[in-house]
């Protein structure tokens, strides 16, 4: 009893400085490890960026904190906000503030991106204890928003994602977590498949919706995309652990190296 | 003929105890199709799973039953009928009542609008029109292997009459509500004629109501004439309890260059089919063929699609889809016949399916028969449940799991709502499916009939 206390005295303190707190997280995909014991804390206003080789589990990490059920977690935990987000449904993490831009955003014909964003917001101010949005007050909100993240507006009367080109989806991504200001928002590869434009839009998006108090966990295989959006911290991650922290140089220095020499760091290190 | 059935028996001996009735009230020109039709029935019988065309569909359960009568159309049971009033806010249309499918007989039998069309009884029009039905009447209703086609031929009284003359277009759609009504089990054989001529646009709305708990079979026959450049759309809409059974066979046959289209939407009844002729029969014809349904407990829906290229540069399209609860069945049959002469043929059909639950059962069967070389055609049929990742999609912006599966479905229902062209309906449409996927029972306000 005094042991659990105390526990959740320490998790009441930690809440003021630190937004997410992951501590040795394995997860594991139909019986497969993926992740093998990740550690992190991100507090309010910082952008974390995660880079790695394919296949190190970077996309898995973004899975569990939204909330997938395929991913099994088999050890570790994750406090959001004090609270255990391991226990939420998705829709209370997004309803908490967790966004999760998709690596492949998924088409829904039939239901339209004004029906599917009005659910999303009231939803969103339901749980804040706020009225729903009259019609004209949502409209209005999804006409700044665009103009926000410099989207085609046309894209917004059409069914969610069909028939979007790739840099249409991923541009719907950042237009969605426009409409859902989220305290901490995880891109999952946001910039592949982007042309530079495209690319630029999609950072001036975060950019623009960057604040003192929400974070950002950019996922990414590549530096380009952190010469618009610039990290505070970078890690790397490598067969399902984190292997590397530091600064923003780091970023630089991967796309410059490659990662083989990170996997030979690793592996004459064993055990990390 | 040995082997007949017992229940094709039951239709041959109503048909004996009928036709003197039937021929008496009948225009001549109709009467003159009975004899033939009756000995196809009589070889052919009440269609059976042996049947290809029936593998999935037992009719057995509606046809093997003692309709109490066989309806022929009195004054009286008007009266009731004429009562009615659709509840759909917003639609502007010329609205038109038929009780068990047939034309009130209380005033006019047959009447012009103001637009310049004629609507009214079959059997009036053959008086006053005797070309047009000497022209038209069976010449398309045709499908050698069906037998409820002849029955249908041999002993229908009377059904719905419609022409539009060359180059009028309706601004407004035909609405007609289908009362379907009765103080005993009925079985009902409408049989309709709509001529749309020569440029001309028309479109129409069949509404199916039941009004009564009774047990219904309804066995109709609609044969469309479609002129050359002349649009034709027809949205029905199926609202019946589930003691009624309907079968509707529709035949449209097309001119050149024009466009007619057809959406059945099922959103309730026991066991209905709907089989749906498409007949390309002019250089550069295109149609649409469209259907949803929605069915739960033990309801079955049969959509049997049948589209004939029979000449070159004609584009047709499928889509039909269906979601199933409980242990409900559905059946999909879309048949594509190139000719060999239909060169540029382009031809399409999708047709997909959710299933709530395990025990729901779809059986879904593209059919292309392809005789020509320079043809595009595609299928793709699915069977599923709802898509995880969708839905997963959805939750991740907040949306909790129950709503987020009604979006999904009702989406999935809107791909099909979405061709509906009267913007009205549309609406009344999207909102009676969402009522429906919530498990609220869809019918209109207006409907009477509570069935479990």
């Amino acid at each position: 009893m005094g042991l659990k206390s105390r526990q959740r005295t320490k998790v009441k303190r930690q809440k003021v400085n630190t937004m997410l707190i992951i501590n040795n997280l394995k997860a594991s995909i139909g019986g497969k490890s993926i992740l093998k014991g990740i550690t992190l804390q991100i507090k309010p206003g910082e952008i974390h960026a995660i880079m790695g080789p394919n296949g190190s589990g970077k996309s898995t990490l973004a899975a569990v904190l939204a909330g997938r059920e395929f991913v099994e977690v088999t050890e570790g935990t994750v406090t959001y906000n004090g609270k255990n987000l391991l226990d939420m449904p998705p829709e209370d993490r997004a309803k908490e503030g967790i966004f999760l831009g998709f690596q492949y955003p998924i088409e829904i014909p039939g239901v339209s991106m004004v029906n599917f964003m009005k659910t999303a917001v009231n939803e969103h101010r339901k749980h804040n204890g706020l009225a729903p949005l009259s019609a004209s007050d949502f409209l209005k909100m999804m006409r700044e928003k665009k103009e926000m993240v410099e989207i085609d507006s046309k894209l917004a009367n059409r069914s969610v994602n069909e028939g979007f080109s790739g840099g249409e989806k991923k541009k719907n991504e950042i237009f969605q977590m426009a409409m859902l200001e989220p305290k901490l928002a995880i891109l999952d590869e946001t910039d592949s498949g982007l042309d530079i434009d495209a690319l630029r839009v999609v950072a001036n998006g975060v950019n623009k919706l960057k604040k003192p108090d929400n974070s950002f966990i950019v996922i990414t295989h590549y530096q380009r995309l952190l010469d618009f959006i610039v990290p505070d911290v970078v890690h790397v991650l490598y067969d399902g652990r984190i292997v590397k922290t530091a600064g923003k140089e780091l970023a630089l220095e991967l796309e410059e190296k490659g990662y083989d020499w990170i996997k030979k760091e690793v592996e004459n290190n064993i055990p990390v | 003929m040995n082997g007949k059935s017992e229940v094709t028996e039951r239709y041959l001996k109503l048909y004996k105890e009928n036709i003197d009735k039937i021929s008496g009230i009948s225009s001549p020109y109709l009467n003159s199709f009975r004899k033939k039709a009756i000995e196809r029935f009589s070889e052919l019988g009440i269609p059976t799973k042996k049947n290809e065309a029936y593998k999935y569909t037992n009719l057995n359960t509606f046809f093997d039953n003692d309709y109490e009568s066989y309806f022929m159309p009195v004054k009286a049971d008007f009266v009731k009928a004429e009562k009615f009033r659709c509840d759909v806010a917003n639609l502007d249309t010329h609205g038109i009542v038929l009780l068990n499918g047939f034309y009130p007989t209380i005033n006019e039998k047959l009447r012009q609008l103001p637009s310049g069309i004629w609507i009214g009884s079959l059997n009036e029009a053959a008086l006053k029109f005797p070309d047009q039905i000497q022209k038209h009447y069976g010449k398309y209703a045709k499908n050698e292997n069906d037998g409820l086609i002849d029955l249908n031929t041999a002993m229908a009284s009377d059904g719905l009459f419609i022409y539009v003359p060359e180059g009028v277009e309706l601004t407004k759609p035909v609405q007609v509500v289908n009362l379907v009504l009765s103080d005993s089990d009925i079985f009902n054989q409408p049989r309709n004629l709509f001529v749309v001529e020569k440029n001309a646009h028309f479109s129409m709305i069949i509404c199916d109501h039941t009004l009564s708990p009774q047990k219904f079979l309804t066995n109709a026959v609609t044969e469309v004439f479609v002129g050359e450049n002349a649009h034709f759309d027809l949205i029905r809409m199926q609202n019946e309890h589930n003691a009624a059974c309907k079968i509707t066979n529709t035949f449209i046959h097309q001119e050149q260059k024009s466009l007619a289209t057809s959406n059945n939407l099922t959103l309730h009844g026991g066991l209905i089919r709907n089989s749906t002729y498409h007949i390309l029969g002019g250089e550069g014809a295109e149609c649409f063929s469209y259907g949803l349904f929605l069915t739960d407990k033990w309801q079955h829906v049969d959509n049997f699609v049948n589209v004939d290229h029979a000449f070159p540069h004609c584009t047709s399209n499928q889509l039909f889809k269906g979601v199933l609860d409980d242990m409900s069945t559905g059946a999909f049959n879309g048949r594509i016949l190139v000719r060999p002469n239909a060169q540029g043929t382009l031809a399409y059909q999708k047709n997909n399916n959710i299933l709530l639950t395990d025990d729901a059962k779809m059986d879904s069967k593209p059919q292309l028969e392809i005789f020509a070389d320079d043809v595009k055609c595609s299928h793709g049929a699915t069977i599923g449940q709802v898509d995880s990742d969708a839905l997963f999609y959805l939750q991740s912006r907040g949306i909790n799991k129950r709503e987020a599966r009604l979006m999904l479905m009702f989406g999935f229902a809107h791909e099909v709502i979405q061709n509906i062209k009267v913007e009205a309906l549309r609406d009344r449409m999207d909102n009676l499916v969402m009522q429906r996927l919530k498990g609220e029972l869809s019918r209109c306000a207006s409907c009477l009939v509570k069935c479990g």
